[in-house]
């Protein structure tokens, strides 16, 4: 009998704590599954942020390193310029790349450093609570913006592909979401390219997954996959920002 | 003995990583401590392995330099008092991973923005935590510029051994001031980090540099085998100078720029005989605490000179036991002791114990 | 014996550098010294100073109070240390920018219209030097070891520079005070 599906070597045998209907752990397959095509477990270095997954040490299988709320992209740069032969991803969430650490997060880009980040948008901040995070949208209801966001006092949510595409540096940032069976195909190979670019000393790449939070949503699994299609995505409209290759080709 | 040259306090700092087989460095400018950062600028691009990078903040810089500690690899920022406010989220977490990392504190006066002449300000910050949390960073305080160098290069040593990170607290004047120097010889760690993330090689279980435990009693546990560590090092790394202490009926107590103003006071009130000595903690963690209870059966008084508002002051009484009088002697906001007013202070605890 | 010299001046005047070239010559003499700038935002444009220690004996603090030599370039300097000097000590004036003369009677004093003469040679920016060169003659230091000090505070960019020095001292050294 044929093997047709397992759970990737670079994820480790710990049990997942995310919430049911959470697509962390779909995400995280995603990221364990591209590490095993390329076979760079063993010289991988991943960095976990302070948010859900902060405990993403424990699931990937390769040697981690927790670092403090949004600054993934500073320790990876260090991890990185200190063993450039190994490959340093980062897992951040939106409260953490893209609030806190932003400095970080435009930083690294602009360094073009050799690293890949991936961004994971659920638009709440999902491990205190359900508070506002900077990807909340116009409206949104949070345990912070009880009356829903109103942009007059909170402002506007960060696009960051958009933003940080507008660089001169970074080598590839595209947004993709894991909401069906075909965005998530696509993300697959999204995240598979953004490791191969730093293998080959490309620079910079990172991954923006629009991803949906149920629990702090307030919504079933099902809803919040809607949720995503018809709120997040017209907001933060899926594709490739920004692709060197595509560049020198034109 | 190897040939002096004259070098800067913070060259010499510089100089001394490098030896000490330090290739990464991370920084941001800041008065008084920038040739540090511009000497490192112009040396490690050269170097095999080397790398320099001026982050976009102090916060990053420290972050950088956790993640370097966390390959194993010898790594150093540096800065100066409000950078070095900035860096201690990073340097609790360094301490909380149990990762050896240099920090340089060249002090200027605050608080807030405060100033840039050289101040000692940052004692409560450096010796009493500074982040958040239970640890302890091990701090030198060199008081010339040999010890810039020497003490710079033990801090990579002791770190290491200690698997904590270690801060050097200088100040404005120490960083500034050129004196000849002998630098130590070029060394590399020598010691085993089978701790670091290097990429599991397929060879081995993977390695996490952490310092979250959401169990309070794992997380207890890591506190209590930390303070292990640090029982064993305040057992073996106190440091200091004992300056004309045999027959002293007073006592000094100063360390950095301060130190060195005392002794051209012990000489002076010496002339007029006045028997007054200097204990000079070179360790301000682990405090020398035995040296001064020992002096405080022999003086009859203890004065405390200090650039700051009297911080140290509080670990020299807590070590004397209450049993002499302490005095202190200080300016603040960047401003230094001078000789006349050491010699005022501390003839005015010798008459005041007369009566 | 322990020397303490206080330099001081405008920001651009080349008062660190002077220091620098005692600190090198002491160095080179094996003695114990120590040099000590001010710094910060005073460096470009306004006051600078710069205290050197040449001792036999290993320096305690860097930091003069009475300086046995004062070296001034400008007004405000005079103005602010003449009093600090030790009495029986040596105050030298850049008589060129300085107008007036030192008041006390217990130090010595020397002038030398030092800008003047650095322009008459050809070298109008080492004042300083051409009054290093006076100093040299006229204090308690020496000319000893001035050559090997010189060459390591000129850039080995500018090697001409050597010979431009060394021409500021010389003609420091040999002024005659009218």
């Amino acid at each position: 009998m044929a093997i047709v599906f397992e759970k990737p070597k670079s994820l480790t045998s710990k049990e997942l704590h995310y919430c049911p209907g959470c697509p962390h752990g779909i995400i995280h397959r995603l990221v364990a599954e591209a590490i095993d095509k390329l076979g760079i477990e063993g010289r991988t270095i991943g960095v976990a942020p302070v948010g859900c997954a902060v405990m993403a040490y424990d699931y990937f299988s390769c040697d981690m390193v927790e670092a403090a709320h949004g600054r993934a992209p500073a320790v990876a740069t260090g991890i990185k310029r200190a063993l450039p032969g190994n490959i340093v991803f980062t897992y951040q969430g939106d409260g953490d790349l893209a609030s806190i650490g932003m400095a970080e997060t435009v930083h690294a880009a602009t360094r073009n450093e050799n690293i890949t980040i991936i961004f994971v948008n659920n638009a709440i901040y999902g491990m205190t609570g359900g508070q506002m995070a900077p990807t909340s949208l116009p409206g949104q209801v949070t345990q912070t913006s009880p009356y829903g966001r109103d942009v007059k006092v909170a402002g506007y949510p960060i696009k960051v592909c958009e933003m940080l595409s507008a660089l001169d540096a970074p080598y590839y940032i595209e947004r993709v979401a894991a909401n069906n069976v075909k965005n998530v195909l696509k993300a697959k190979k999204a995240i598979e390219k953004a490791f191969r670019n730093q293998i080959e000393g490309k620079g910079f790449s990172l991954i923006e997954v629009v991803s949906a939070c149920p629990t702090n949503w307030g919504m079933t699994p099902q809803k919040a996959l809607e949720w995503v299609d018809n709120n997040m995505i017209p907001y933060y409209p899926l594709g490739v920002f920004k692709d060197k290759d595509q560049e020198a080709k034109a | 003995m190897p040939e002096k040259v004259l070098m800067k306090g913070n060259e010499a700092i510089a100089e001394a990583a490098l030896r000490a087989g330090c290739r990464h460095y991370f920084g941001y400018p800041i008065t008084p401590q920038t040739e540090l950062t511009a000497y490192m600028a112009k040396k490690l691009p050269k170097m095999e392995g080397g790398v320099f990078l001026q982050a976009e903040s102090e916060i990053s810089a420290i972050n950088m330099v956790y993640g370097v500690a966390g390959t194993g690899k010898r790594v150093m920022t540096s800065s100066s008092s409000p950078g070095i406010s900035l860096k201690q989220e990073g340097i609790s977490y360094i301490a909380g991973a149990d990762l050896p990392a240099v920090i340089v504190n060249v002090q200027r006066g605050g608080p807030g923005l405060g100033g840039i002449q050289p101040s000692q300000s940052d004692y409560f910050q450096a010796t009493k935590g500074g982040g958040h949390g239970d640890y302890h960073l091990i701090v030198l305080t060199p008081s010339s510029v040999q010890e810039m160098a020497d003490l710079t290069s033990l801090a990579f040593d002791l770190a290491d051994k200690y698997r904590c990170p270690a801060m050097l607290l200088a100040d404005g004047t120490m960083g500034q001031m050129m004196e000849p120097v002998a630098l130590p010889e070029e060394k590399e760690s020598g010691i085993e980090k089978p701790w670091a993330v290097t990429g599991t090689q397929m060879k081995r279980e993977h390695n996490i540099i952490n310092s979250l435990y959401l169990s309070p009693e794992v997380l207890e546990k890591t506190n209590f085998e930390r303070f292990e560590r640090y029982a064993e090092i305040e057992k073996n790394e106190v440091r200091y100078e004992s300056y004309m202490m045999d027959d002293a009926d007073y006592a000094l107590v100063a360390f950095g720029i301060a130190a060195r103003v005392a002794k051209n006071a012990i000489t002076a009130m010496r002339k007029e005989g006045l028997k007054v000595g200097l204990i000079r903690p070179i360790t301000i963690w682990p405090f020398p605490k035995k040296a001064i209870r020992e002096a405080a059966d022999k003086v009859k008084g203890f004065v405390s000179v200090e650039l700051s508002m009297g911080q140290m002051i509080e670990d020299v009484k807590l070590a004397e036991e209450c049993l002499r009088p302490v005095v202190l002697c200080n300016r603040a906001g960047g401003m230094i002791p001078s000789v006349d007013q050491i010699i005022k202070v501390t003839k005015e605890l010798a008459e005041g114990g007369k009566n | 014996m322990t020397t303490q010299i206080l330099i001081a001046g405008f920001g651009g005047q080349g008062i660190l550098f002077s220091g620098k070239l005692l600190a090198y010559k002491a160095l080179s003499e094996g003695k114990e010294l120590s040099w000590l700038p001010s710094y910060g935002p005073e460096m470009r444009g306004g006051t600078a100073s710069c205290s050197v220690t040449i001792s036999d004996e290993p320096v305690g603090s860097p930091i003069i109070d009475n300086p046995d030599v004062l070296i001034v370039m400008n007004l405000p300097s005079l103005d602010r240390y003449e009093s600090t000097v030790k009495p029986g000590g040596a105050i030298f004036v850049d008589s060129s920018l300085v107008g007036r003369k030192v008041q006390r009677k217990d130090v010595e004093a020397f002038y030398i219209p030092a800008t003047k003469i650095a322009q008459d040679i050809g070298a109008s920016n080492l004042a300083n030097i051409v009054l290093i060169g006076k100093v040299l003659k006229d204090s308690e230091l020496s000319r000893g070891y001035l050559e090997e000090a010189l060459k390591k505070v000129v850039s080995a960019k500018h090697p001409e520079m050597y010979d431009l020095n060394l021409k500021a001292i010389d003609a420091g050294y040999n002024y005659i005070e009218e």
